[in-house]
């Protein structure tokens, strides 16, 4: 009797064991799941949380921020620095600092979510490497974007 | 417990040594340290030893409002995250007596059905990557891919959603994510087989899970043992029906339980688990309605003096958020109870005794989360 066991287990094993083969042999025919990065890249959802960037204002060409702070207030890591100040024509205030410390940034996206003005979007930049940790400490959002101060 | 005072291999007067199990080692799946006593391949005792990933994460949400501190919750469980988002958000709302929108309430059964699945299926692959099998490893993530896809497009992010705000959801998902649902279920009930096929009935898996670490019914009840582990134990508890949260009582499902208590239950207890998400995500596809996906609350959370108890089921088993609000903008005080912490306190009953390689069998069939035991 308990040879007979032995002898029903060795088999039952055995075919368990070629059961979990034709899975993997089916693998080998089938099309691969991964994609040949960097030559191809996956695609990336509308939604996709990167770092923060500024808007511009499509009229003036300015940042968008008005400087209310709230973004800075809601940060749970405090990585957000922003100062503004009132050109002498206009009764708003427009961004004239905004750094980004991206070595602190959760990416929640409460920032993005609290901005009054929608100036502030998700960066769809995720390949981010750099030599020196300042590249990140302080990046600077406003830089390509029009000001209306002359320096 | 205390770490036993040496940490070397040095041999102790009766033969016996020391051997330190993590805090890098890949089977304890984070920095973990278990501190082995061994005789020869057995372990005598076995003593682990946290703290290494502690953040303060409880502190840390009393300094913040409330809404700040709901991105660091999912930073404790990052394979379960949207239960532990959902815990913090349905907290909240329970202190301040927010109604969720219907369509809100079926997308967040959603994405937490969906959360549970990938988290399942990674615990599947790293745990028959523990037993020395390469292939389900391979075989989950594939799967799983498509899940953290589908969480991706609605959340914009892979692994810390931060989805659900206090009454609703960040924004809303369209007809494209539903079908893409619809498909991705009906797509995975059909790979499901292929999983059974290749490790289920495996011979050599039957022999390293089968009567090891077997949790007996007290001893779970004792050390408060929750999730797959408990229901692998014969307790049929599951948060999701026994205290329904969040909209859970319309849907149906089974809560799977197995009676003996070992790996090999435990395991068969999340692969049932897997088919009952499936069903809960097929009926909140079919019954999601329209309208709106966040109620209207207030911008500042203050929420009226008092305290509350929040209990989930993450994939893990029980979390519980305790939270004291004292009226102001922060919460006074937050207490987690978290599953992984409870479930990792059996480990060093279970394996006395044991060979260290079951050792490594039962610590991966309890599915810890380290930054979850530490927070």
């Amino acid at each position: 009797m308990n040879g007979y066991r032995y002898l029903a287990g060795i088999v039952t094993g055995s075919v368990s064991l070629l059961k979990g083969m034709r899975v993997t042999f089916a693998n080998m025919v089938s099309r691969p799941h991964t994609v040949q990065w960097p030559r191809q890249t996956a695609p990336l959802p509308a939604r996709f949380r990167g770092h923060i960037r500024m808007l511009a204002d499509e009229e003036t060409g300015f940042p968008r921020c008005f400087a209310c702070g709230s973004c800075a207030r809601i940060c749970p890591s405090a990585c957000i620095t922003v100062q503004g100040r009132k050109p002498g024509d206009r009764k708003k205030k427009v961004a004239v600092r905004f750094l980004l410390d991206f070595t602190k940034c959760s990416l929640c996206g409460l920032c993005v979510e609290s901005c009054p003005a929608r100036a502030l979007a998700f960066s769809r930049d995720y390949a981010l490497a750099g030599y020196r940790d300042t590249e990140f400490r302080t990046m600077d959002l406003l830089e390509g974007l029009a000001s209306p101060f002359q320096f | 417990m205390s770490a036993p005072p040496t940490y070397s291999l040095e041999s102790t007067d009766n033969g016996n040594f020391l051997l330190n199990l993590g805090p890098q080692h890949p089977g304890t799946h984070g920095v973990l340290r278990v501190v082995l006593q061994m005789d020869g391949e057995y372990i005598l005792a076995a003593d682990p030893v946290l703290g290494y990933g502690h953040r303060m994460q409880e502190k840390i949400a009393e300094n913040m409002t409330y809404l700040q501190a709901l991105p660091y919750v999912c930073r404790m469980d990052y394979l379960g995250a949207m239960s532990y988002s959902l815990a913090w958000v349905c907290a909240v709302e329970k202190l301040c007596s927010f109604e969720v929108p219907e369509r809100a309430v079926h997308v967040r059964v959603m994405a937490c059905e969906l959360n549970r699945i990938a988290s399942h299926l990674l615990w599947w692959g790293a745990y028959l990557l523990d037993l020395g099998a390469f292939t389900p490893f391979l075989q989950a993530f594939a799967d799983r891919e498509q899940i953290l896809d589908l969480l991706e497009y609605i959340t914009g992010s892979r692994l810390t959603y931060c989805y659900f705000r206090f009454g609703g959801l960040a924004a809303d998902v369209d007809d494209v994510f539903l079908r893409r649902v619809e498909d991705f279920v009906t797509g995975f009930r059909q790979r499901l087989p292929r999983y059974h096929d290749l490790v289920t009935g495996n011979v050599i898996f039957h022999h390293r899970s089968k009567d090891v670490g077997v949790i007996l019914p007290f001893e779970a009840a004792g050390y408060g043992v929750t999730g797959p582990c408990l229901r692998g134990s014969g307790f049929a508890y599951d948060v999701r029906k026994c205290e329904p949260y969040s909209g859970y009582d319309r849907f149906e499902f089974a809560v799977p339980a197995e009676q003996e208590g070992d790996c090999l239950a435990r395991y068969n207890v999340r692969m049932a688990e897997m088919e009952q998400s499936l069903a809960i995500i097929e009926q909140a596809v079919a019954t999601i309605p329209d309208g709106p996906y966040r109620a209207r609350v207030p911008r500042v959370i203050r929420p009226p003096a008092g305290e509350v108890a929040m209990a989930v089921e993450t994939p893990r088993g029980e979390l519980v958020i305790f939270m004291v609000s004292d009226g102001s903008t922060r919460p006074c005080r937050v207490k987690f109870r978290v599953p992984s912490f409870a479930n990792l306190s059996i480990f060093a009953r279970l394996a006395r005794g044991q060979l260290l390689a079951d050792a490594l069998a039962i610590l991966g069939s309890l599915d810890m989360v380290i930054p979850e035991v530490d927070r």
